[in-house]
Parts: C-alpha cells; sequence; structure tokens
C-alpha cells in the first residue's frame, strides 16, 4: 500500500514539473502544462500526507 | 523583586519543556535537518523578493554571482557560527540568552521578537491575499504601492488573516505537518513556473537564456523610485536574509537536535533551492508580467506560471509560512499576558497580524524590513558568541547572569543599544544601507560585549571558576 502511494506521489510531482519541461522544447501547450500541473497538485496532496509524517522537533 | 520573580516565573512556564539539554535519545539525523531547511526557506515571501531584485535593477550577472557567494556566506555561518554552539549547548536560543542576559532582559528581546514575527506573518498573509483576490478580479497592489489599495483589498486581507488566525489557534502541529507535505512540491512549483514562460520571454533553447535574462529579466536598471542594486547588494541581502537565524543565533533552537556540528551545512538546501531557484524563477515570472503590462503581484505572476496550481502555491506558501511566525509570536506575546489563554494571545497576534498584512507596502519593502528585523536582533546573537568563545579565553565567566543570579544583564543590554546606535550612525554618517550593516554590527556587539563584561567581572572581585575550564568541559561532552 505504501508503495502504491509513494508511486501515485512521485507521479504527481512528475506531474508538476515535467510538463513545464515540455512547454520549454514547444512539445505541449501552456494551457496543458497548467491542467497537468493541478492534476499532479491533487495527486501530491492526497497521497504524500499518508506517508510523509510531521515528525519536527 | 517579587514583580522580578514573576516575570521570571512566566518566562520559565512558558518554556518548561525546553529548559534542559536536549538528550542524546532525541537526537535527528541528517534527513530531518535537509527537508526542514528545504521547508523553511521556499516561503511565500520568495515570489515577493526575487521581483524586487527586478525592480531594483540588478544585472544578470551580479544576481547569480550575489547569489551564488551571499548563500554561502549565509550556509557558513549556520555551520561555523550557530551549530558549533548549538550542539556543545544543547539548548535552545530562549535558555541560552537567559543564562547570559538574565530574564528580564530576555523579556524586552521576546517583546521585540514578537512585533518583529508579527510584521512578518503580516507580509505572508499579503502574499495569499493576491492568489486569492484573483477569482474576485480584485485590484492587486502594486510594487510602489504603501497603503491598502482598495476595499477588495481590504475585505481579502481580513478574510484570509481571519482564516489564518483562526487555524493557528485550532491546531499548529496540523498546519505543521501540511507544511512539511507541500515543500517538496512547492519546490517544483517554482521550477516549473520559471521554466514555463520562459518561451514566451523569448527563450527557446538554453543558449537563449543569457541573452535575454540580460536584455529583459535583470537588466540592470532599477525601476524609477528604486535604488540600484549591485552584486554587493545581493551578496549581503543573501548572506543576512536570514541574519536572525544564523549570526543572531534563532536556529540554536533547531540545531540543538543536531548529532554533529557539521549539520548546519544542510541549511544549503535551503538557501540554493529557496534563494536561489526561487528568487530566480520569481524574478523570471515578473519580468513576463511587466512585458506583458499585467500586474506583479505573487498571485497574479504565479498564475501567469502555473495556472490555478500556482495559485494554490502562492496560498499555501503564504499560510504555511504564516502560521508558525504567528503561533512563535504568540509564544513570545504570552510573557506580557501569563493569564491569557493561548487561544487569546494567538488571536491578539493574528490581529496584529492581520492589521499590519493590510498594507501592502510591508510586502513590497520586504527587502528592507527583512534587513531590518535581522538587525535588531542579531547583536544578541553576537552576545552569545562572544560568551561562549572569547570570555573564557579571558578568563571570564561565561553564562555570568545565571551564575550571579542577576535579572538583567547591563553588559549584554548595552550591548544591544549600543550595537543599533552604531549601525544607525554609520548608516546616516556614511549612507552605508541597511542590507549591509550586519557585518560592522556583529563585530560591534562582539566587541562591547567582551569589553563591558571585562568591566563588570573585574569589578566584581575574583572569578571563582576559571570559564576557561568551563569551556573545555562543554568540548568535551561533543
Amino acid at each position: 500500500m505504501n508503495i502504491l502511494l509513494k508511486s501515485v506521489s512521485f507521479l504527481g510531482l512528475g506531474l508538476t514539473v515535467v510538463p513545464a519541461f515540455l512547454v520549454f522544447a514547444g512539445s505541449i501547450e501552456w494551457s496543458t502544462h497548467a491542467i497537468l500541473m493541478m492534476v499532479g497538485a491533487l495527486l501530491w496532496f492526497v497521497t504524500a500526507p499518508f506517508w510523509i509524517h510531521g515528525d519536527r522537533s | 523583586m517579587t514583580g522580578t520573580r514573576t516575570l521570571a516565573q512566566r518566562l520559565d512556564a512558558i518554556n518548561e519543556f525546553d529548559r534542559e539539554p536536549v538528550s542524546e535519545d532525541r537526537l535527528q539525523g541528517p534527513a530531518n535537518f535537509i527537508g526542514l531547511y528545504a521547508g523553511e526557506h521556499v516561503a511565500g515571501t520568495e515570489f515577493v523578493i526575487g521581483p524586487l531584485f527586478v525592480a531594483h535593477g540588478v544585472a544578470a550577472g551580479d544576481l547569480l554571482l550575489g547569489l551564488l557567494v551571499g548563500n554561502l556566506l549565509a550556509v557558513l555561518s549556520w555551520a561555523f557560527i550557530c551549530a558549533p554552539i548549538a550542539t556543545r549547548t544543547r539548548l535552545n536560543l530562549y535558555w541560552k540568552l537567559r543564562k547570559i542576559a538574565g530574564p528580564n532582559l530576555l523579556f524586552v528581546y521576546n517583546i521585540v521578537n514578537a512585533l518583529m514575527f508579527c510584521f512578518l506573518a503580516g507580509s505572508m498573509i499579503s502574499v495569499a491575499a493576491t492568489a486569492v483576490g484573483i477569482p474576485f478580479d480584485m485590484a492587486m497592489p502594486g510594487l510602489d504601492d504603501l497603503y491598502p489599495t482598495s476595499v477588495g483589498w481590504i475585505v481579502t486581507v481580513l478574510l484570509v488573516g481571519s482564516v489564518v488566525t483562526i487555524l493557528a489557534i485550532l491546531g499548529f502541529e496540523k498546519i505543521a505537518r501540511f507544511s512539511k507535505v507541500a515543500s517538496p512540491w512547492m519546490i517544483l512549483v517554482f521550477v516549473a513556473c520559471g521554466l514555463a514562460v520562459l518561451p514566451a520571454l523569448g527563450v527557446t533553447s538554453f543558449a537563449d537564456f543569457w541573452p535575454v535574462a540580460n536584455e529583459k529579466i535583470w537588466t540592470g536598471v532599477a525601476m524609477e523610485g528604486r535604488a540600484q542594486f549591485t552584486v554587493w547588494h545581493i551578496t549581503f541581502f543573501a548572506w543576512f536574509a536570514n541574519m536572525a537565524m544564523h549570526i543572531g543565533m534563532a536556529d540554536m533552537t533547531i540545531l540543538r537536535y543536531a548529532k554533529k556540528w557539521h549539520y548546519g551545512f544542510f541549511s544549503a538546501f535551503g538557501m540554493y533551492l529557496g534563494h536561489l531557484v526561487a528568487w530566480v524563477a520569481s524574478g523570471i515570472l515578473v519580468a513576463l508580467a511587466i512585458q506583458q503590462g499585467g500586474e506583479v503581484a505573487p498571485g497574479p505572476i504565479a498564475y501567469l506560471g502555473a495556472g490555478v496550481a500556482g495559485l494554490i502555491a502562492v496560498l499555501v506558501a503564504g499560510w504555511t509560512t504564516a502560521n508558525p511566525t504567528i503561533y512563535r509570536a504568540g509564544l513570545a506575546m504570552q510573557t506580557i499576558t501569563p493569564n491569557w489563554k493561548r487561544w487569546k494571545v494567538t488571536a491578539a497576534v493574528g490581529g496584529i497580524t492581520t492589521i499590519a498584512a493590510l498594507f501592502p507596502g510591508l510586502m513590497m519593502r520586504l527587502l528592507d524590513f527583512v534587513a531590518l528585523y535581522g538587525l535588531l536582533l542579531m547583536p544578541m546573537g553576537a552576545v552569545i558568541f562572544a560568551d561562549f568563545w572569547l570570555l573564557p579565553r579571558l578568563g571570564l565567566r561565561q553564562d555570568y547572569a545565571e551564575w550571579k543570579h542577576l535579572v538583567f544583564s547591563w553588559p549584554a543590554a548595552l550591548s544591544w543599544g549600543m550595537t543599533l546606535v552604531a549601525c544607525w550612525g554609520i548608516n546616516s554618517l556614511w549612507g552605508l544601507e541597511i542590507f549591509f550593516l550586519g557585518l560592522p554590527g556583529w563585530f560591534i556587539a562582539t566587541g562591547l560585549y567582551v569589553s563591558l563584561s571585562l568591566v563588570q567581572q573585574r569589578s566584581n572581585g575574583p572569578i571563582p571558576e576559571p570559564g576557561r575550564q568551563k569551556l573545555h568541559a562543554e568540548s568535551s561532552k561533543s
């Protein structure tokens, strides 16, 4: 379960940053990048709290 | 005397769990410090600082060189000034300062600290408000606006300030956890924002970047009414942006948990991600906003880079950094209002913070405020440094106020006050800007404290236990 959650989280981070490189390379439109970043944010915030623990000193 | 005792007791009660040195079993490994520094220094205010560098007309080469050198100096300050004392004493700033300066002077320090925290949190609420206002078509404050610009701005800030304050009352720890979750995502949002708008500025390959950076982003020409920044401004700003934390010693509170003193070097993750990547990215965003004739507030520029995800990043960055700041301010303020419940203190602090946030000048003049904030608190860091390293070498006692049961250390108080007066004098007489004053100020504070301690301790007769032995005993522990 943990591996699945982490995989989805990292997919979310990937969707946050990779589309920007594709916009820079001219492969996708800015609007597609904005939508993918939103999806990335959603995936990250839905899954990451389950495996990142707030054990700050 | 009763009043004095009450004040000391008030302070102690608030920090009752922190008065002992951190025990061996509670020490933390490198990963915690990497995460902590990376998270804390990628904040909502980064969306303001990068654009302000553009407004101050720094040239591209000066910016990059200044950030590389200034951030390195900041990391070295954490590693060689703050961390060694933190890991040898295992005490937080509060208890170390109490031993040196006495509870009454610590009380004054706490009040100054709390007010600075309120203003800092206020700027973060202002940043968050610029994201919330976009869907409502709120008129955004410009770079030169100092006072509330519209009814929409006032309503939005009051709304955001109220929500942040209520959430801070309901649970600081939960939001601290949320902040930890948000930070890796936030760093990537900055990278993505900067990269995605480069084609709109005319950068379509890496070779294009440098010419465009010089011609369209960091042009070397300051906006009207803004001081011209050079490589020195950037170097010193990057070095002293967190002056209160490193040479001001506030991060003793964090680094006392480090297994080794060299964990101070992990501050590099915060500096080079937050104070280089994020500042560069937000500078690129504002350059595009200016080119398009759009608004330059944090919300609109983040929207330019990442759409709705950018707005969420600004909101989250502003909120998660304002929250612990309000909490810390509340903690410091509680010394004045010992009979108030924590929620009442937090609500009062939230109120002050929200009123401060109404003035966009706080956000738009953030560089000056950050420099002032560090400068005001730095002298007490120099006092701790001098007390720990220099006094024992002169045969003087460390932690003299504690040893003599003094409630107010006049050498520490005079060092603090006279350093600030000296910095003001240097600024007035020689025109040295506030960004540079931390460096002479630190040496002045150190010199004053050593000299005044000599006078104090020598005038009170021989010292039974030479400080040097104590230093060696403490050094051997780590």
